[in-house]
Order: structure tokens, then C-alpha cells, then sequence
């Protein structure tokens, strides 16, 4: 029997009115805690795919999508760049690694990139098992892909044209698993790599098979295109001068990963800040109502107050007990919040298309401590008033009157 | 022993009134009478120490009860006065056994569960001790607030008007079970009433 005992009891015996409070506070939080875990998760996908990417040379287009196709591989290529122009740029001296990109392809929704070894030095890749790709058509797996797809070393498999879907297969040639990476944590677990002879092979064979394209695809091989560059700088002071280089002499563009994901988190921005009012107003609608039930409810429980203090209770005591219980019940309320919104989002992530990007809510940020701290504040500043009342009950009188 | 001097009261609409000095011994049976509006719930106040007079001292076992912090003159009143109101108030969240249990706890004690228990056989309520307030009768009600009043082996009893709303039967039932359990508890009793029934059971009389 204590303090904790006489207010959960109390809280029970009025139970329509506490469960909604608890779930006002919790849908306030769990609304805040998706958006802090969903942006924070976010942002941290989009800095380690980049890291190490100072600039992405492509078509030119919006340079938004050149990053977000080869960097994020999650939109459209802006188009193919001559491989000529692009492996002058590589010989550069401000240039300190370039990785050349060859998209067009995919495995069952996962893309198909044609490069080279400077791939995987940029993204520090090592083999699980197996070996790098070595040979026309041959392809290392990203772990993902090799556990969702089932494919195994020395399997083969058709690659699609196009950026998603089974629609346009290359029959014709058939690529070998030759080796599965090590998990990396990173977008590179989402693709097949192979080299860019391979890509370039898959789309000669459309020629010979006369698609519509056909003067097009001619072209693309006789000229050797390739999708993108990504590169790396020798110094930060290539920051400036780089990119202007590419964009007024050449017919290609720059972009900065940097600068295209901040850009495209400013966008984002506008959404996620117009939910956190959203979450912060249904917090205060919280308050409002534990405060509007305290209040009312110390009509009547001014005689248990009353009886309390004849007991020897004293007024610091039951001012405390008021209080505590408006504090239980946004503290159960933050819990209750914070466990939906880590379950919503795993259940948005299992619903998640776009593999690359995938949310996950088995994960926990240190902010999720302050929501549960503002969901104490919360309970603590509704039942403040109410609470203040214990001050001013005069036991006598309320205890003679009937009532 | 309950001891007031010279205590005098003025009410916040400016009527006075003077009480007259009185000396309660161990265990001592008091009957408080006097007609409505004579000033014996406000007595019953200022010797519970729920109302601070304007005037004069409240002695209980030596301690002067107004010269104690608010703080102290709580906890001693949890300690050492049990009071029974004319309707009886229990939480209602709690059941019977927790609302005994509340009034040790109030009064930072214990909680003694086997005597709680033994408290409600006497008062022949045992049965009820896991109800709901709201499950038991008026006259049951009443019973589990003399127990309550008990809990804490009070040196004082005092009942406010304890037969008021009673028929004979149960007013008799609850004037005997005032008296023996105050005397089974070592308590004193001091039971205001204007009811003539009460009498026959109580001899010293305090008249207002």
C-alpha cells in the first residue's frame, strides 16, 4: 500500500477516462518518435552511400536525379555520357580515384552495375565468398540480393532491361555468379556488380535481336557510352573549380552528393515539420484533457482528499499523489507511444518497396529519451493546478457537508 | 488525557463562541450535546485538529496541538485521534481491507494486516473484507469506519453525530460497539449527538 497503489487504483476505477489520456499521449509520441527514427534513419542512409563521393559527373538533367540514380540507385540516369569524355576527366590531376558506372539492367528489381575494381575500393568492398567479377558476365552479388534471390556461386541468371521489373530479358547472355560480398550496410548490399564489357555485351545483343532501338543501341556501342562517373578528389580545393570545369566545357554535368541530399532533405523538410506541429498539438490536446479530468474529477475526490488528511496525510503528501498520477498516466502513455511507433515503422518498412532505402524499427535513438521526458512534463504541468487545490480544501467543512 | 483551556472560536462571519474548559481522563466516555448550530462540530475540529482556534489550547497526552507544525499536527492527528464521521467516507477506489491499510500508511505506520483482520471479525464484517465500498450497505459502511478509525490504536475516538441517520435498532447497535470498542482499544470516546438515544448508554456529559 503506498502512493503508487492508492493512484493506479484510482486510475482504474476510472478507466474510460484514462485510457483516453494514455492514448492521446501515446499517438502524440509514437507520431513523434516515427518521425525522428524515420528521419534519422533516412539521413543516415543517404550520408554512408555517399560517403566518399565528392562529386558525381552525368548527362546533363537534373542534377537531383543523376545523384539519386547513381549514387542512391533509386531514380531514372539522366542519360549516358560518351566514355571518351568521361575517361579524359579520369586522367584529371585534381581527380584522385573515378569510378565509371554502366546502369541499364536489372535482376529481379535489383540493379545490374557494370564498373570496375575502383568500385569496390571506393566502397571498401571484401568478399564473403567466392571472388570478384573478373570476365565478361561474370557478377558478384551484394549480400541482400544473394540472400533474397537464393542465387548461389556458379548459378546463372538473365538480367532485365530497364530499372525495375522482369519485362525486356537478355535471353542471350546469362550472367555466372562468381562471388557474394560481405554484408556492408550500404546501398551496395542491394546490387549486382559486374564489369562494363558485360553491360555493353547485354545491349549489343539487342541490336542482332532487332528491337525497336536498334539504331540507337547501335550507336551506344560504337561510340561506348557509359552512365555516370562517380569522383573522388585529390584535395577540397578541387571543390570549386572541378565542377565548373565539367559544367562549361564539357557537354556533361557535375552534382555533389552533398548538396543534391541536402537539397532533397530541405524538400522533405516541409513535410516532417508540418507532422511534428501536427504531433506537438495532439500532445497539447493530451494535456488539455488530463488537466480538464483532474480538475473535474477533484469534485469528488476532494472528500478522499478530506479523509486522507484526517487520516494524517500530510498536504505535500496528497499534492504529490495528485500529481504522480497525472505523471503515471502520460509516462504509461510515452511508453505505450513510443512502442507503436517502433512498430508502425517496422511495419512500414516491411511494406517498403524501394529496397534500398528500407525502415526499419528494431533500432532506438538517445532523442526517444527526451519524448518520454516531455511526456513527464507533460503530466506534471496538466495536474499542476489540480493538484494545488489540495491547498486550499478545507477538510472540516468538506467532510461535515454531505455530499 | 485531553485537556482545553480558554478556547474560544470566532467564525469568519464574525460570531464567537466560547467553549467552556474540559478535562478528559484515560479511557474516559464523553457525551458532546448540545443543539445544532451550537458549535459542537467546530469543537469536534479544534480537538481533532483540523481547525485552528482563534483562542486557547488543545492538550492531548502533553502535547499542545496548535504549537506542532500543520506538518506534525497531521501525522500526530493520524497517530493518535480516530475520528468517525456522521457519513461514513471510505475511498472508493479501494476495497475495505485497503482502506484500513490506508490509514496506518497515512499516518506513516506499519501496516498491521492481522490485526486489520481481527479489527473486522470484531465488527463482525470479516466476510466483506475484500468489497468495494460501493458493494456494502450504510450500516456496513459505518461499521468498516469505526474499524478504520481503530486501525491505528487511536488514544482518542471521537464520532460526529455516529446515530443521526440510524434507526433505534442500529443506532443502538452502533452507540454499544462505540462504547466496547473504544474500551477494548484503551481509547477515550467523545461522541457528539442531539440524540436523546445516546444517552441512556453515556453518563458524563459536556454541554454546549
Amino acid at each position: 500500500m503506498n502512493i503508487f497503489k492508492i493512484s493506479s487504483k484510482n486510475l482504474v476505477r476510472n478507466k474510460l477516462t484514462t485510457i483516453l489520456n494514455i492514448i492521446l499521449v501515446a499517438f502524440g509520441v509514437s507520431i513523434l518518435s516515427i518521425l525522428f527514427l524515420a528521419s534519422t534513419q533516412i539521413s543516415s542512409k543517404l550520408e554512408k552511400n555517399a560517403k566518399d563521393i565528392d562529386l558525381v559527373v552525368g548527362a546533363k538533367g537534373s542534377p537531383l536525379q543523376l545523384i539519386l540514380s547513381s549514387v542512391y540507385h533509386i531514380d531514372y540516369p539522366t542519360g549516358n555520357i560518351p566514355a571518351k569524355d568521361a575517361y579524359k576527366l579520369m586522367q584529371n590531376p585534381m581527380v584522385k580515384r573515378a569510378v565509371p558506372l554502366a546502369l541499364g539492367d536489372n535482376y529481379n528489381g535489383y540493379r545490374i552495375v557494370g564498373t570496375d575494381s575502383t568500385f569496390s575500393n571506393l566502397y571498401g568492398l571484401s568478399i564473403q565468398k567466392g571472388s570478384f567479377w573478373h570476365k565478361d558476365l561474370e557478377a558478384t552479388l551484394g549480400n541482400t540480393v544473394a540472400l533474397t534471390s537464393g542465387l548461389k556461386i556458379g548459378d546463372f541468371f538473365f538480367g532485365a532491361h530497364g530499372l525495375t521489373g522482369n519485362g525486356d530479358v537478355h535471353k542471350q547472355h546469362a550472367y555466372q555468379v562468381k562471388g557474394i560480398l560481405k554484408p556492408q550496410g550500404n546501398i551496395t548490399d542491394n546490387l549486382i556488380l559486374t564489369n562494363i564489357g558485360s553491360v555493353y555485351k547485354m545491349h549489343e545483343e539487342k541490336h542482332v535481336e532487332g528491337h525497336s532501338n536498334v539504331s540507337e543501341g547501335a550507336k551506344e556501342i560504337n561510340d561506348k557510352q557509359i552512365t555516370a562517373l562517380l569522383i573522388q578528389y585529390k584535395s577540397p580545393m578541387s571543390v570549386i573549380l572541378f565542377p565548373r570545369m565539367v559544367n562549361q566545357s564539357t557537354s556533361m554535368q557535375a552534382a555533389s552528393p552533398a548538396m543534391e541530399s541536402a537539397r532533397l532533405f530541405s524538400l522533405i523538410g516541409v513535410g516532417i515539420d508540418t507532422l511534428q506541429w501536427f504531433a506537438i498539438f495532439i500532445m497539447g490536446i493530451a494535456a488539455l484533457s488530463i488537466f480538464i479530468s483532474l480538475y473535474n474529477a477533484m469534485k469528488e475526490r476532494k472528500y478522499d482528499l478530506a479523509i486522507m488528511r484526517c487520516l494524517g496525510a500530510s498536504k505535500s503528501k496528497l499534492f504529490f499523489l495528485v500529481m504522480f498520477e497525472g505523471v503515471l498516466v502520460t509516462f504509461i502513455g510515452a511508453c505505450l507511444g513510443l512502442l507503436i511507433g517502433h512498430i508502425a515503422l517496422e511495419v512500414i518498412g516491411a511494406y517498403q518497396e524501394s529496397s534500398q532505402a528500407k525502415l526499419t524499427g528494431f533500432t532506438t535513438i538517445p532523442q526517444e529519451v527526451y519524448l518520454i521526458w516531455i511526456g513527464l512534463f507533460i503530466g506534471a504541468l496538466a495536474s499542476l493546478i489540480p493538484a494545488m487545490q489540495i491547498y486550499k480544501v478545507d477538510i472540516a467543512e468538506t467532510l461535515t457537508k454531505n455530499r | 488525557m485531553i485537556k482545553i483551556s480558554s478556547l474560544a472560536h470566532v467564525y469568519e462571519k464574525g460570531r464567537r463562541i466560547k467553549f467552556p474548559d474540559w478535562e478528559i481522563a484515560d479511557m474516559e466516555q464523553w457525551l458532546l450535546l448540545g443543539a445544532s448550530g451550537s458549535g459542537k462540530s467546530t469543537l469536534l475540529n479544534i480537538i481533532s485538529g483540523l481547525l485552528e482556534p482563534s483562542q486557547g489550547e488543545v492538550l492531548i497526552n502533553g502535547t499542545d496541538l496548535y504549537t506542532l507544525p500543520a506538518r506534525g499536527r497531521d501525522r500526530f492527528r493520524g497517530r493518535h485521534i480516530g475520528i468517525i464521521f456522521q457519513r461514513p467516507h471510505l475511498i472508493r477506489s479501494l476495497d475495505v481491507l485497503d482502506n484500513l491499510a490506508l490509514a496506518a500508511v497515512m499516518a506513516e505506520l506499519p501496516v498491521d494486516h492481522e490485526r486489520n483482520l481481527s479489527l473486522l471479525h470484531d465488527l463482525d464484517i470479516a466476510e466483506l473484507a475484500e468489497n468495494y465500498p460501493d458493494q456494502l450497505s450504510q450500516g456496513q459502511l459505518q461499521r468498516v469506519s469505526v474499524a478504520r478509525a481503530l486501525v491505528n490504536k487511536p488514544d482518542l475516538l471521537i464520532a460526529d453525530e455516529p446515530t443521526s441517520s440510524l434507526d433505534d435498532e442500529n443506532a443502538n447497535q452502533v452507540i454499544q460497539l462505540l462504547t466496547t470498542q473504544a474500551k477494548d482499544n484503551g481509547a477515550a470516546l467523545i461522541i457528539a449527538t442531539h440524540d436523546r438515544r445516546v444517552r441512556d448508554h453515556i453518563t458524563k456529559t459536556y454541554l454546549l
